[in-house]
């Protein structure tokens, strides 16, 4: 088959590679009719997070249709699925307890140790995401081995094009649990770092969850004008003071909830002895740490700060003070995708949800190269790729 | 200085070492726990001494900063399993299962089944395996099952599991322990470590395997092809 291989910092590549095939009882094979670029995905192009290897099959949001189903999947030849980036067993401690990126089970035990000795505790497996999250190859293919199927994938009814459902793999539901994580009550201001896909997902399920009003901050216009279109008040950091602008914009009270969408993604995963190497090196680490010291200051007293964003290691000077004094309560992690998927959909098919203005590319799949070199050098224009393994290149 | 538990004080004298015929060390590893080293002697001796003696705390000797188990490099491991403990015990029982889920045990067949003797067949670096035999020397169904090698065997070591129900209906808390006479000493463990064979790394990915197994009905995998397994 097909597939999008990493092959090093700015070097992706679809290259032919052997075709998946069922290993374990409740596996699926699904051919690919969609699979999207995340912003995270970014990070492994720039090569800063450590256990990605030469030949790594890249891609964690993705559907398409189950061409193979193992002996104790659920799913059935043909249906349309799409798949959540956390691989979750579905009965673990966690699992059962719907905290389904924290599955103990899928994992594999020999890819646990770093990570065990890094957190504490070894993370749950993700497709397409290193070898700390389990080195399974992803979804820029053809063709993909999906574990446990019979309890991530979601089977998608007629009537809906790829287009509206795509996302319920990540960032929807990511943007949806940002928002859950703030707490929103009637008549709230939450401010939103980042209006990348999962911050402009968060605008709209924080306006969906009743906040009277959201406040985007960004930088890049024609994300600051999507944000907008979602219903959100904008702050273009370039051009104005922020934590000024949000007691302003909040009648001197604060943000009621904040929600930081940038993270630091770029570091995600990587120890800080590297992390130290690559702010040094790309000059972007203070940035992230940034973004989380700006909202926990521009914070209400007893307010919420919901982190989405990727962090991966250690932060310098992170405001514990302002934390405890102000008593303010923090909730993060990787999204429990599965928790979300039913009602989203749901919400989709009742047209509450629109997925569709978040994508302004659709490429090939063996254009996807150019899709990376795009989306991380042209971020204003290039909000979101999806590649389609079917799709015709364009003439010329 | 911290001592060890009453469980692994039992354990590890419960036994002398039988002689030493191997310089193998590759096998059987269930659990996590670096071992003596001449520090730690030094300092154990230092704290009988009374230089810094404190009463023992409640955790599991493994954990201790210090410790020392005679001849014995004691590694061990708790994983909590959501199953009855009856189930989990059954399946260990069966020691042909074992090699199910111990990636580097080849085979675990009976010799005399009724007196609890087995042999086990270890697959270490360099494609060299080893030949471990040992019989049962306690067997509580339901709680706990402990074994111990024979003089036959090319490594001298021996083995309990135990299990207890976890609080809140959380299942089973299952734990593993496992001495060793190191041959080698501390270069031999690092040579091991190096190959991923050392027991603590081995016992402790074993362990989480066994868990995978009887959760999930499969043990996880990222490789795309069987043959790629």
């Amino acid at each position: 088959m097909r597939a999008l291989t990493w092959q090093g910092k700015h070097d992706v590549r679809v290259e032919t590679v052997p075709d998946p095939e069922i290993v374990n009882p409740r596996d699926a094979i699904i051919e690919v009719t969609s699979t999207a670029i995340c912003g995270s995905d970014l990070h492994l192009y720039d090569g800063v997070i450590p256990g990605v290897l030469s030949g790594d099959i890249l891609g964690h949001e993705f559907m398409g249709r189950v061409v193979e189903a193992g002996p104790k999947s659920t799913l059935k030849k043909d249906q349309r699925v799409v798949v959540p980036f956390t691989i979750s067993c579905g009965g673990c401690f966690h699992c059962k307890k719907q905290q389904f990126s924290a599955c103990d089970n899928s994992n594999p035990a020999e890819k646990q140790d770093l990570t065990e000795m890094q957190f504490g505790h070894a993370v749950g497996g993700l497709f397409g995401y290193s070898h700390l999250a389990g080195g399974y190859p992803g979804g820029q293919a053809e063709y993909v081995r999906v574990p446990f199927s019979d309890v991530g994938p979601i089977v998608i009814p007629d009537g809906f094009d790829d287009d509206d459902v795509l996302f319920l793999s990540d960032i929807l539901p990511t943007g949806w649990m940002a928002a859950e994580n703030a707490d929103i009550e009637e008549g709230d201001t939450v401010a939103v770092w980042g209006c990348g896909p999962v911050g402009l997902f968060a605008v709209q399920s924080a306006l969906k969850m009743g906040a009277a009003q959201v406040i985007a901050i960004d930088h890049y216009p024609n994300r600051l004008r999507l944000a907008r279109q979602m219903g959100a008040k904008v702050i273009d950091y370039t051009q104005t003071h922020v934590l000024e602008a949000l007691m302003e914009m909040s009648g001197g009270h604060g943000p009621d909830a904040v929600i930081d969408a940038v993270g630091m993604e770029s570091h995600g995963f990587a120890p800080d002895t590297m992390m130290d190497n690559v702010k040094q090196a790309v000059g972007i680490g203070a940035d992230g740490g940034h973004v989380l010291r700006e909202a926990i200051l521009a914070c209400r007293k007893g307010g919420r700060v919901s982190v989405p964003g990727v962090y991966g290691g250690f932060l310098d000077k992170f405001p514990l003070g302002a934390m405890m004094e102000k008593g303010l309560q923090i909730r993060t992690g990787q999204t429990h995708v599965q928790r979300y998927t039913k009602e989203l959909l749901h919400r989709i098919a009742e047209g509450e949800i629109d997925t569709r203005f978040m994508i302004s590319h659709r490429l090939p799949l063996e254009q996807a190269a150019d899709g990376y070199h795009n989306f991380r050098f042209n971020q204003n224009d290039w909000t979101k790729v999806v590649l389609k393994p079917n799709m015709q290149p364009a003439a010329g | 200085m911290k001592l060890y538990s009453d469980r692994e004080q039992d354990f590890a004298a419960r036994s002398e070492p039988i002689e030493r015929q191997s310089t193998l060390l590759w096998g059987l590893g269930l659990g996590a726990l670096a071992g003596a080293s001449a520090y730690a002697l030094y300092a154990a001796r230092r704290d009988r001494d009374g230089l810094s003696y404190r009463p023992a705390d409640s955790a599991p000797g493994r954990s201790a900063k210090q410790s020392r188990f005679g001849e014995y490099a004691v590694v061990g491991r708790t994983v909590t399993i959501d199953r009855p403990r009856d189930d989990l015990y059954r399946y260990w029982r069966n020691f042909k299962n074992l090699s199910g889920f111990m990636e580097n045990v080849k085979s675990v067949e009976p010799i005399e089944e009724a007196k609890g003797r087995f042999r086990w067949m270890i697959e270490g670096p360099a494609g060299t395996d080893v030949r471990i035999e040992t019989e049962v020397v306690s067997d509580k169904p339901g709680e706990e099952i402990a074994w111990r090698s024979l003089q036959t065997s090319q490594i001298d070591t021996k083995g309990k599991v135990s299990f207890r129900d976890a609080p809140g209906n959380r299942g089973t808390e299952v734990e593993a322990l496992i001495a060793y006479d190191p041959p080698g000493g501390e270069l031999g463990r690092w040579i091991a470590k190096l190959f991923q064979a050392e027991p603590a790394l081995q016992g402790r990915r074993d362990l989480k395997r066994f868990k995978m197994l009887v959760e999930t009905g499969e043990i996880a995998t990222s490789a795309n092809r069987k043959s790629d397994k």
